[in-house]
This record gives structure tokens, sequence and C-alpha cells, in this order.
């Protein structure tokens, strides 16, 4: 069956750098440079990157960021955990408008 | 998944019992030959360094049924080293000048002349490991006293604790199995193991259980720190991240959860050839049950004994100089130990 994903691509990921190899290149780059162990450990960043994965939703980033997270040590509560932070933050966005509607209903209102 | 039994795969008959049946898949999986990478590495012919240690594998006689087992131990499993074998192995380490005996299993505390045999070791003055899985220990009355045996011959004491909660610990050793480890852990604390000040060496073990590779050793090490020291005041000295190798239960497991290809494919692109040139095998030699020699525990398994003359593989034949001399036997497996940071008996290697 045909999909617009498929798993074997994350393995192609280094091949966008084949039709624009200085970007890719920067890209690659800059991404190392982002995971390395810095002001935070490279475990609280994979954390994270797991968090963003399912803020956006992208199934490559799910998956690789779930490897990532249990090389790094972490178990299933924390992968959850950070799961729920993105889901947190999207519900939150969502309700925080409510300011927004709450305001507008007050303004039409009597 | 419930992969297996509580029974061994030789017990169970099960394909993967054989060696050459397992040396078979892992031929097919069809990647780039071990050979190719040590021959990109400069490093083959695989040669040993000077002999350091001793692995003896006194039996394979367990009273756990590990899901990722490479010796496929158990209750069921009855091979043990007689007396006369032993005695074979203190001959042969005289004619050595290795500085240590590492002794491992199966549960090597069940086999009867497991005290004999360190009384023994311990009497050349070498240093002594032992591989205890922690809940001997707690398994039997006989088995109590093993921390205060320990510590009267100063043996350093290496144990699996896969994590430090139950679920990830018991999903790969066994239901109860954490909270059994936990009280050794406490015993052997008492006795001055891993305690600050007592010269007391307490090791442990950390393994994946599933199918990824470990994490990156001392981040890891703090992790368990931190969490055995708040949740249960539990104190040790070093934890060593091990991959797990793609042979006997962790290989069924592979293959029976469908993640063998993937995790083949892990390893090989993992290849390190710093990895390969500190890789144990070349300073260390595996003993079998029956006396014979491997190059490590895990040919020992696959039963690729040490290419040397026929009669000198036998430890009461050794031939010290020819052993010194073999080319060491790799295969497609060999990639868990050079995988990454590397793995060894004693964690990362890089």
């Amino acid at each position: 069956m045909k999909t617009y994903y498929d798993p074997e691509d994350l393995k192609k990921f280094g091949k966008i750098s084949d039709f624009q190899p200085e970007l890719g290149k920067k890209f690659f780059d800059y991404y190392g440079s982002v995971f390395e162990e810095g002001a935070l450990t490279a475990r609280e960043k994979s954390l994270i990157a797991l968090a963003v994965a399912h803020a956006i939703q992208c199934p490559y980033c799910i998956d690789a960021y779930t490897v990532d997270t249990m090389e790094k040590g972490c178990d299933e509560e924390q992968l959850m955990e950070a799961v729920h932070v993105a889901g947190a933050i999207r519900g939150g966005a969502s309700l925080v408008h409510g300011v927004q509607m709450m305001n507008k209903y007050k303004d039409l209102s009597m | 998944m419930e992969v297996l039994t509580h029974k061994s795969l030789a017990a169970q008959g099960h394909e993967f019992s054989e060696a050459d049946r397992q040396l078979q898949l892992l031929r097919d999986v069809g990647l780039t030959p071990f050979q190719e990478n040590l021959k990109n590495s400069n490093l083959f012919p695989f040669r040993p360094v000077d002999l350091d240690i001793f692995q003896i594998n006194v039996g394979k006689m367990c009273n756990q049924v590990c899901k990722h087992c490479h010796v496929d131990a158990g209750p069921d499993r009855k091979e043990i080293m007689t007396r006369e074998t032993m005695q074979q192995c203190l001959d042969a380490i005289d004619k050595t000048n290795c500085s240590t005996v590492d002794l491992t299993g199966g549960a090597p505390e069940m086999n009867p002349d497991f005290r004999w045999f360190v009384e023994q070791v311990s009497a050349k003055g070498k240093k002594i490991i032992v591989r205890c899985n922690l809940t001997i220990i707690v398994a039997n009355k006989k088995y109590n006293d093993l921390p205060e045996f320990f510590r009267k011959h100063n043996i350093e004491v290496v144990s699996s604790l896969p994590y430090f909660s139950a679920g990830k610990t018991d999903a790969q050793r066994g239901d109860g199995v954490f909270e059994r480890s936990i009280k050794a852990l406490m015993m052997l604390n008492k006795a001055g193991y891993g305690m600050e000040g007592t010269g007391l060496t307490l090791n442990l073990v950390y393994n994946p259980s599933g199918a990824f590779l470990p994490p990156e050793q001392s981040a890891l090490e703090a992790d368990f720190k931190r969490r055995l020291k708040q949740r249960y005041n539990i104190e040790f000295n070093a934890l060593f991240a091990i991959t797990n190798l793609p042979i006997s239960r962790y290989l069924e497991y592979l293959v029976a959860s469908d993640n063998y290809a993937d995790y083949m494919e892990k390893l090989v692109s993992a290849y390190n050839p710093v990895a390969a040139k500190n890789a144990m095998c070349r300073n260390t030699i595996s003993i079998g049950w029956d006396g014979y020699v491997y190059d490590c525990d895990f040919n020992q398994m696959l039963d690729l004994k040490v290419s040397v003359k026929q009669e000198n593989q036998h430890v009461a034949d050794l031939d010290m100089n020819a052993l010194q001399e073999r080319v060491i036997s790799v295969h497609q497996h060999c990639y868990g130990c050079t995988a990454g940071a590397g793995s060894s008996c004693g964690g990362t290697t890089v």
C-alpha cells in the first residue's frame, strides 16, 4: 500500500543533502551541535525533542526520539511525562485563547 | 510480549539452543562481515594482547531464567564444572601472569565446589570477580552468608540490575527479581560492599531491556546512584553499561519480536574501531564448564573454540605460546562489543 510516510525513509534523512549539499551540510552541522551536551544534558534535550515531536506530530521524529530517549536511559514513565508536556502546551494553547473568546463575548454582551 | 517460557531454550528443544543455527542466522542477515571492518581498521587478523583475565564459567545452572541470557542458563541446566576441571584451571592460571580470575555462570555460587575454588584462587593472590545475580543471596538460607564469604576473600562483586525500578528489571529477569535484588544489595552494603572506605567493590551492570543500545555509561551511573540512594539507601561503586549481543535468548527475543534486522543494522552502523581495538577478547580467555577454552564467553556459547591445535583446546592441555599467538575467532555477533562506546564484561571500552 502506498502511503506518504514510510519508516524506511527515516534512514534516508541525510539524503536531503543530495539536492542541496551546502544547505544540507549547514543544517546537519547545526543539528548535531544542538543535541550536544551543553547547559542542558543530552538526555534533557532528547526528552524535549520527544515532546516537540508529539506537538508537531511528526512520525519520523517520534520514532527517532523514542529510540533516542530509551538509549539515553529514560523509562516509559519519563517518555509519557514528556508527551504530557506536549499535550499540556497544546491544550493550554487552545484554552488560553478562551480569554480572547471571553473578551469578545463580553464586548458584545449587555 | 511474552517471548519465553520459564524453561531454557535447551529444555524447550528450541532451534536457537544450537550454535550452528545461530551462526547461520548471523551470516544470513547479509550485513558487512565483521572481518571487513577489522581489515579497514588495520586490526585483521585479530590478535590478543597480554593475557590478563581468566574468565571461568563454572556452570549453566541458575536460579533465574532471564529473557536476554546469552548462556541460556536456568534451573533446568545441569552442566556444571567439576572440581577436577577447576584444578586444571588452577594449574593453567599458574602458567600465566594474569591478574584477575573472573567467575561467572549461571549462578556460579550454585556450583557445590564454588567456595573451594574461590579459596584456591584467593590463596594465589589473584584478584577475584564474581558475577553474582543478587537473588541467589536470598534464594536459600545456605546462601545468606555469601556477602561475608565475598568480603573474606576481598572479591569484587559484579551484579546485574537492568534498572532502578521493578518494571524494567522484572520484565527482563523475572517476576519479583527487583525486590529480591534490592534486599540482596542491602545485605551487601551491610557487609561493607559499595561503601566508602571499605575497599570492597560492588559494581552494577545495566543492559537494555529491549532492542536498543545502552545509554552513555557515566550519565546513567549518576542516575542509578541518585535513585538507588534516594529510594533504598543503597550504594555501589560503578555502573557498567553493557550491550546485548545477538545470541541465544536475546537472539530469540529479537527474532520473535521482529527486531532482529534493525538491531543488527544498528550494531553494524555503530561500529567503532577504537572499541574493536579495546575488545575484551584481546586480554581475556574464557573457560567453559567442561574445560574447553574460548576467546570470550560469547564465543563459548556459540561453540567457537580458540583457534589452536585441537589437542590444545582444553584447559588441561593449553599451550600458552600458541594461545598467545592465535587469531581470535570473530563473527557477526562481535558487532555487539564494538558498537558506540564499546561493550565488555567491565562496561564500555572507549
